[in-house]
């Protein structure tokens, strides 16, 4: 895939101002998407996933900044002003959000839900941008468009508002899309619908950005993952890659953590102990270091810096023949902050 | 279709719901019929007696009549032998007519200020609020008389001044909702989607606060009718021959003890308005609260 990257954030750091001093949320996250791509950003709760979007729509909170860059189509969102950023947000840069009965406003019908960003923005007139409302709902397979603009989002079943919620953030047919873990609120039948249509937009040709820590949806969808913990990413690989050979031990522990419907049914699944550092209080070197099976000295010294991990030049020449996102020609193929990833050790021994 | 079913079973807008909550609430729907009575009343009572407003009956032995049904006079006369039925109308068409004016007055100023003021918070917030608290430290009688002194008695400047002092307290509600709306998930869709902070505001965050304001509002009303008669009875407020409710109870007090009907007539007619405002107004809060829906 040699498509020029729609989204490049380099070293974003998000930092929030609390009465205990400064909270590190996000460390020096760097990340490509590219049109036509779906990279997925994984990690635990608290791992600075979401502020990572947040930031690029400037979106945080008050007490929040954000330092680094986001170039967007050639533009830098980071520290843009309310203007520039409204002329990306929608148009450019499309959010679909968790829960949709809160993302969407109650007393409005699904119409203006619908056509506000078109209209006020005066891309289209209301005849239009209903008719564009009735195109969209169309292509997220709802059934009764018409019928569906007079409603109000509580009329609608869960699985159906997120499929409005994603008509409302592709009506302007952004470029870009942010999914910010959008089948969490969902039960697995409707997950499965609105992974389809995530990756139908995709196909179409537009990036799209989905956050998550269901690692099934990761392999559904996504072409690339970036795995975070405590605000850093730890490891970037293809899909393929990270579940055929992860090599960031945290990124092993997740997958192991994952129950499995082949194999061994009576096999436990194997939990990570203890829990993930307060971001106020982060160690100074591996913030996994305390709770990695693998940790030596060193570990909880230095903090590893992101480096393309050598072994997996090879896998990665294996991974291309499968057809699945190859990875763009000097691209790293993966990139981990570990200073003893897992498939290197296993080369050495 | 299952999904669609569920949905058209129920096609009800919120404030349908709210609509069906509040003929629930059988307190609220009495107040309101009891209210719409009175402003019928209000509106046409004057006309179904012989009577006018500043019409002296000098057929009667004494000024002061109490209430007798053969000489047309339902409600007597007052110490100056003007029926009292056509007065209390007249009084109670010009109280509500001040309370729902400057009611509105404050409402507009107060949600337009308070939401703005929520919505855009920090600085802007500070700011907006700052002046809300002097304006609340200036004594509103003292602002209101100097107003009447300066610009003349007028009607309109009644509602404006009324109107002008009650707004603060709206600001603050709405304020504090506001505040509170701007974190919700719906308001960042808003902005991710690119629309303006005015339309925000105006289309997706001043609707939901408006269960809030009509209630505030409702409640509002009275206290304006209370304020409105303390005016009046400092002979700020309405003027001779017309006259409001508060006027009224002010001249029945002074004839009390001969002539009790002055004072029990206007008295019941204010308090059964101000009982029903304040019932519909607890019924509206209920059948406008969210966490109500079944």
């Amino acid at each position: 895939m040699t498509a020029e990257p729609v989204l490049q954030v380099r070293n974003l750091d998000v930092n929030f101002a609390t009465p205990q001093g400064a909270v590190a949320a996000v460390s020096g996250v760097s990340f490509d998407v590219r049109a036509g791509e779906c990279l997925a950003v994984v990690g635990e709760s608290g791992s600075g996933k979401t502020q990572v979007l947040m930031a690029c729509l400037g979106l945080l909170a008050s007490n929040g900044t954000a330092r680094g860059s986001a170039l967007f189509a050639g533009k830098e969102l980071i520290g843009a002003n309310e203007r520039e950023l409204n002329r990306v947000r929608g148009t450019g840069i499309g959010l679909l959000s968790q829960d949709p009965l809160s993302s969407l406003t109650p007393h409005l019908r699904i119409e203006t839900l619908l056509t506000e960003g078109l209209v006020d923005r005066g891309l289209a007139t209301r005849i239009k941008a209903r008719q564009r409302a009735l195109q969209a709902l169309a292509e997220v397979d709802i059934p009764e468009p018409e019928a569906r603009l007079r409603q109000y989002p509580h009329e609608l079943s869960g699985g159906m508002l997120q499929r409005v919620a994603l008509a409302a953030a592709l009506m302007c047919s952004p470029q870009l899309l942010f999914a910010d873990e959008p089948t969490t609120a969902l039960d697995v039948s409707v997950q499965a619908r609105v992974l389809e249509l995530l990756a139908k937009v995709r196909d179409r040709g537009a990036g799209v950005l989905i956050i998550t820590h269901d690692l099934g949806v990761v392999a559904g969808l996504a072409d690339r993952v970036a795995v975070m913990y405590a605000g850093r990413i730890v490891e970037t690989a293809t899909t393929d890659g990270l579940f055929a050979a992860p090599e960031h031990p945290y990124t092993a522990a997740l997958l192991a953590a994952v129950p499995r419907l082949h194999g061994d049914a009576q096999a436990r699944l194997v939990g990570i102990p203890g829990d993930p550092p307060q971001p106020s209080a982060r160690p100074p070197g591996c913030a996994f270091a305390p709770r990695c099976e693998r940790a030596v000295d060193t570990c909880s010294e230095s903090r590893p810096e992101l480096t393309q991990c050598a072994s997996r030049n090879q896998l990665g020449a294996v991974q291309g023949e499968s057809g699945a996102a190859t990875t763009a020609r000097n691209a790293p193929i993966t990139a981990v902050a570990c200073h003893r990833p897992l498939q290197a050790a296993a080369e050495i021994a | 279709m299952v999904e669609a079913v569920f949905a058209d079973a129920r096609r009800q807008s919120l404030w349908g719901d709210a609509w069906q909550r509040l003929q629930r609430s059988r307190a609220a729907i009495l107040a309101a019929l009891l209210l719409l009575l009175v402003c019928a009343l209000a509106l046409v009572g004057p006309w179904l007696s012989a009577y006018t407003v500043a019409q002296v009956d000098w057929s009667q032995p004494t000024l002061a009549t109490p209430p007798s049904f053969a000489n047309g006079h339902w409600f007597g006369t007052d110490a100056n032998g003007r029926d009292l039925f056509v007065r209390v109308w007249i009084g109670t068409r010009m109280s509500l007519l001040v309370a729902v004016l400057a009611t509105l007055v404050s409402v507009v100023i107060g949600v337009a200020w308070g939401a703005t003021a929520g919505y855009l918070g920090g600085r802007v917030d500070g700011w907006m609020m700052r002046f809300v608290d002097v304006l609340y430290a200036l004594p509103y009688m003292f602002f209101v008389i100097i107003l009447t002194v300066v610009f003349g008695r007028s009607l309109v400047l009644i509602f404006l001044a009324i109107g002008a002092v009650g707004w603060l307290t709206m600001a603050r509600i709405v304020r504090g909702q506001a505040l509170a709306l701007r974190q919700r998930e719906f308001v960042e869709a808003a902005i991710a989607l690119g629309l303006s902070p005015a339309t925000i505001i105006a289309r997706h965050v001043v609707p939901n606060l408006l269960g809030t304001v009509i209630v505030y509002a409702t409640l509002t009303v009275p206290q304006v009718i209370l304020f409105e008669s303390f005016l009046s009875f400092l002979g700020l407020g309405v003027q001779e021959p017309l006259t409001s409710l508060g006027r009224l109870v002010a001249e029945g007090a002074l004839e009390m003890e001969s002539s009790p009907w002055l004072l029990l007539v206007p008295s019941a007619v204010l308090a059964i308005v101000l009982l029903c405002l304040n019932f519909l107004g607890d019924g509206l809060r209920d059948a406008l609260d969210p966490r109500q829906r079944r």
